[in-house]
C-alpha cells in the first residue's frame, strides 16, 4: 500500500517512538520569532541549558512587533537578538531585512520538499506548501525543539481536499482557503494534515499555496501540504541551482529528487472532501470564527471602519499586486479611499515592500489614501499597528476574525486582498467588479 | 500516584480559543504569575462571569474544540496561575492539548453526551472534579446532585506526562 507525503516525512524523520502513537522526529528546520521564543530562551537559561542543537537549522525573526512598540515588546526584541548573537545563528532578520515569519522564511529559500520543521506559531502550516511537515508548538516543544532538534507527534492521520474546477475570474486562493475553513468547521482538521490536491492547487502559486496551508489550522490541522512540483522547483531554483547551494543543475533533476516527496497514487487518506472552485465567488467571513463564511454578494450592508491588508496569509507581492489592480483605475479618476475609513498595507517582507516600490504598486496604495506600514504582524494580532477600538469593524485579509484579536470589542471580516480593496474604495464590504474597477 | 482535582467551572461553548483564554497583549508578560488577573478576560459564554465563576477552581468543563486558534503555551499557564490544572472537553485543538501535557496538566476527552448531562446536572453548582489516576476514573460530586463517574482514558505519552510533570525534563535526559 502506498503512503502519504506526511507518512513518508514522518517514516524517514523518526527517531523513536517512546510511547505508543509518540513518534519523536528529528527536524530539519527550527523556526523563531521574538513573542514565543524569548520567554523559551528564558527557562533554558534558568535551567542551565542555554544551548542550540544547530544553529545553522535555527532561522530568527523579529516581526510580530517591529518596530518595538513598548519597553515590553523591546525586551522580547532584545532578548531574541542577543540568543541568536550568542549562538550564532547567521539568519536572524531584524529591521530593515525582516518580514512575517511565515512569508519571510520561504522566500529566503529555508523551507525544501520533505523538511520537519517546527516552530512557536500556530500558521507554521503555511511552510507545507512546499511538501513539508511544519507545525506549530508551544513553548515546551520549542524548547526541545531549539535544545535538540526533535519534535514529538501523534502519527498524523491525512485528510485530502480535493479541489476540483477552476477558480473563475475575482476569486483568489484566499476565498478557497475560507471555503475549506467553512466546509471542515473549526475542529474539523484536528490531528489531520490537510493535504490539498487536484488542478486548482496545481494551477496556483506558491503565494497562493501558503494562502491556502496558512488558513489549515483554522479548521484545526496540523500542517497543510501541497505536492512539489514544477512551480516547486522554480519559485526554489535561485536557491537549489547552480546560482543557489547548487544542489542541482537542471530543473528536471531537481523534480525527480523531489518528487520522492509526494504521496502515492495508492496512499490511504483517512478521509476526503471535493471542492468544485468552479462555481465559487468571493467570500467573506462573519462573526467570530473563521469557519463562518458566506458569498460577499449575500453579507448585506457591512460598513466598516478600517482596512487592513497583509499578514502572513495575504501580504505577499501577488496579493498586493491583486489589490493594487483593484485601486489603480480608481485612483487614475482621482478617487481615493472612502472618507469613512483608514487603511492600512503592511507588505509581509522587506523584498515584497522592494518589489511593491519598483512596480508603482506603494504609489498606487498612497495615493488611494493607505498608510503603508513596514512589514510586520501589527494589527493581525491586535498588539500594534492598527488595533481597533470597540464597535469598530475591520475588513482585513488576515486569518484570524476571533473576539478581540485585533482589539477589545472590534469585529473582523476576513476576506481576499482584491475583496478588502473594493471595500475600501466603496467604504463598505464589497467584492471587486471584474475588469478591476469596483 | 497523586490525586488532582478541584472545583469545576462550567464554560458553555465550543471553540473556545486561546486568545480568549489569554490575549495576545499579554505575550508580553514576563512571568507565568502574571498572566494570571488576565485569565479569560475576553471570554463571553453563556452564565460566565469572570470575577465571580473564577477564583477558587481547578479544573474547567468545557464542550468541543477547547484551546483552538494561536500556539500560546501561556494559555495553559494562565490557567495554572490561576489554580486549574485540568480541562476537560469533548475535544481539544492539537497544540493547547499538547501544550497541557508538555507541562504535566490533564487535557482529557469525554463524549458529547457525557458532557451534555454534566452540564445538565451541575453547571451552577459548586462541584468537585476528583481525578483517579490509579483506578483511571473521573468523579463529579456535588450536594444537590450526587456524584458522577467516567472512565479516564489516556495514552502512554500522556500518562507519562502526568506522572513526570512534563516533557521537558523527559526529553532533555533522553534525545
Ligand atoms: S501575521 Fe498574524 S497570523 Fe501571521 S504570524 Fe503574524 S500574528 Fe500570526
Amino acid at each position: 500500500m502506498g503512503k502519504t507525503l506526511a507518512e513518508k516525512i514522518f517514516a524517514s524523520h523518526l527517531v523513536e517512538m517512546p510511547f505508543d502513537d509518540t513518534w519523536v522526529l528529528k527536524l530539519d528546520r527550527v523556526f523563531c520569532h521574538e513573542i514565543t521564543t524569548p520567554i523559551a530562551i528564558a527557562d533554558l537559561q534558568e535551567r542551565g541549558m542555554d544551548r542550540v542543537f544547530d544553529p545553522k537549522k535555527i532561522k530568527a525573526v523579529i516581526d510580530h512587533v517591529s518596530p518595538a512598540k513598548d519597553s515590553k515588546t523591546a525586551e522580547q526584541g532584545k532578548a531574541l537578538r542577543l540568543w541568536a548573537r550568542r549562538h550564532g545563528i547567521a539568519d536572524f532578520f531584524d529591521i530593515g531585512s525582516n518580514g512575517v515569519c511565515h512569508a519571510l522564511f520561504p522566500e529566503k529559500g529555508f523551507v525544501r520538499p520533505g523538511c520537519a520543521l517546527v516552530m512557536g506559531d500556530s500558521h507554521t502550516c503555511t511552510h507545507g506548501a512546499f511538501g513539508a511537515f511544519a507545525a506549530g508548538v508551544g513553548t515546551t516543544d520549542l524548547e526541545i525543539a531549539i535544545l535538540k532538534g526533535v519534535c514529538a507527534f501523534k502519527k498524523p492521520k491525512t485528510l485530502k481536499i480535493e479541489l476540483t474546477g477552476s477558480l473563475p475570474a475575482g476569486v483568489y486562493a484566499k476565498d478557497v482557503a475560507l471555503a475549506v475553513t467553512s466546509a471542515l468547521g473549526m475542529g474539523g482538521g484536528t490531528d489531520y494534515v490537510l493535504e490539498y490536491s487536484g488542478p486548482v492547487v496545481d494551477s496556483l502559486s506558491m503565494e497562493g499555496r501558503m494562502t491556502l496551508c496558512n488558513m489549515a489550522v483554522e479548521a484545526g490541522g496540523t500542517s497543510g501540504v501541497c505536492m512539489p512540483d514544477a512551480t516547486t522547483v522554480e519559485y526554489l531554483w535561485p536557491f537549489i541551482g547552480p546560482g543557489g547551494e547548487a544542489l542541482f543543475f537542471t530543473r528536471d533533476e531537481a523534480l525527480t529528487e523531489y518528487s520522492q516527496w509526494t504521496s502515492d497514487k495508492d496512499a490511504e487518506y483517512d478521509s476526503v472532501i471535493t471542492i468544485d472552485c468552479s462555481s465559487l465567488e468571493p467570500l467573506v467571513t462573519y462573526g467570530y470564527s473563521p469557519d463562518k463564511v458566506q458569498p460577499v454578494r449575500t453579507l448585506g450592508e457591512v460598513k466598516v471602519d478600517q482596512v487592513y491588508i497583509g499578514s502572513c496569509t495575504n501580504g505577499r507581492i501577488e496579493d498586493l499586486r491583486a489589490a493594487a489592480a483593484v485601486l489603480k483605475p480608481e485612483v487614475r479618476k482621482g478617487r481615493k479611499v472612502h472618507s469613512d475609513l483608514r487603511a492600512i498595507l503592511a507588505p509581509a517582507t522587506t523584498e515584497v515592500y522592494t518589489k511593491a516600490l519598483e512596480e508603482g504598486i506603494i504609489d498606487t496604495f498612497i495615493k488611494a489614501g493607505f498608510c503603508v506600514s513596514t512589514p510586520t504582524c501589527g494589527a493581525c494580532l491586535g498588539m500594534s499597528n492598527g488595533v481597533l477600538a470597540s464597535g469598530e469593524v475591520c475588513a482585513s485579509t488576515t486569518n484570524r476574525n476571533f473576539s478581540g484579536r485585533m482589539g477589545k470589542g472590534g469585529m473582523i471580516h476576513l476576506m481576499s486582498p482584491a475583496t478588502a480593496a473594493a471595500t475600501a474604495l466603496e467604504g463598505r464590504i464589497c467584492a471587486a467588479r471584474l475588469g478591476g474597477e469596483s | 500516584m497523586k490525586q488532582l482535582g478541584g472545583k469545576v467551572l462550567f464554560l458553555d461553548k465550543d471553540d473556545i480559543n486561546t486568545d480568549e483564554i489569554i490575549p495576545a497583549k499579554y505575550l508580553n508578560e514576563d512571568s507565568k504569575k502574571a498572566l494570571a488577573p488576565f485569565c479569560l478576560e475576553d471570554l463571553v459564554a453563556p452564565g460566565f462571569d469572570r470575577a465571580r465563576d473564577l477564583p477558587g477552581k481547578g479544573a474547567i468543563v468545557s464542550r468541543a474544540n477547547f484551546g483552538c486558534g494561536s500556539s500560546r503555551e501561556h494559555a495553559p499557564w494562565a490557567l495554572e496561575a490561576n489554580g486549574i490544572r485540568i480541562v476537560i472537553a469533548e475535544s481539544f485543538a492539537r497544540i493547547f492539548r499538547r501544550n497541557m501535557y508538555n507541562c504535566g496538566m490533564l487535557a482529557a476527552e469525554l463524549p458529547f453526551d457525557f458532557i451534555a448531562e454534566l452540564f445538565r446536572r451541575f453547571s451552577g453548582q459548586v462541584t468537585e472534579l476528583r481525578v483517579d489516576l490509579d483506578s483511571m476514573v473521573l468523579r463529579f460530586e456535588s450536594k444537590e446532585s450526587g456524584a458522577l463517574e467516567a472512565p479516564l482514558s489516556l495514552g502512554g505519552f500522556e500518562l507519562a506526562m502526568l506522572r513526570s510533570g512534563g516533557w521537558l525534563d523527559f526529553a532533555a535526559a533522553r534525545y
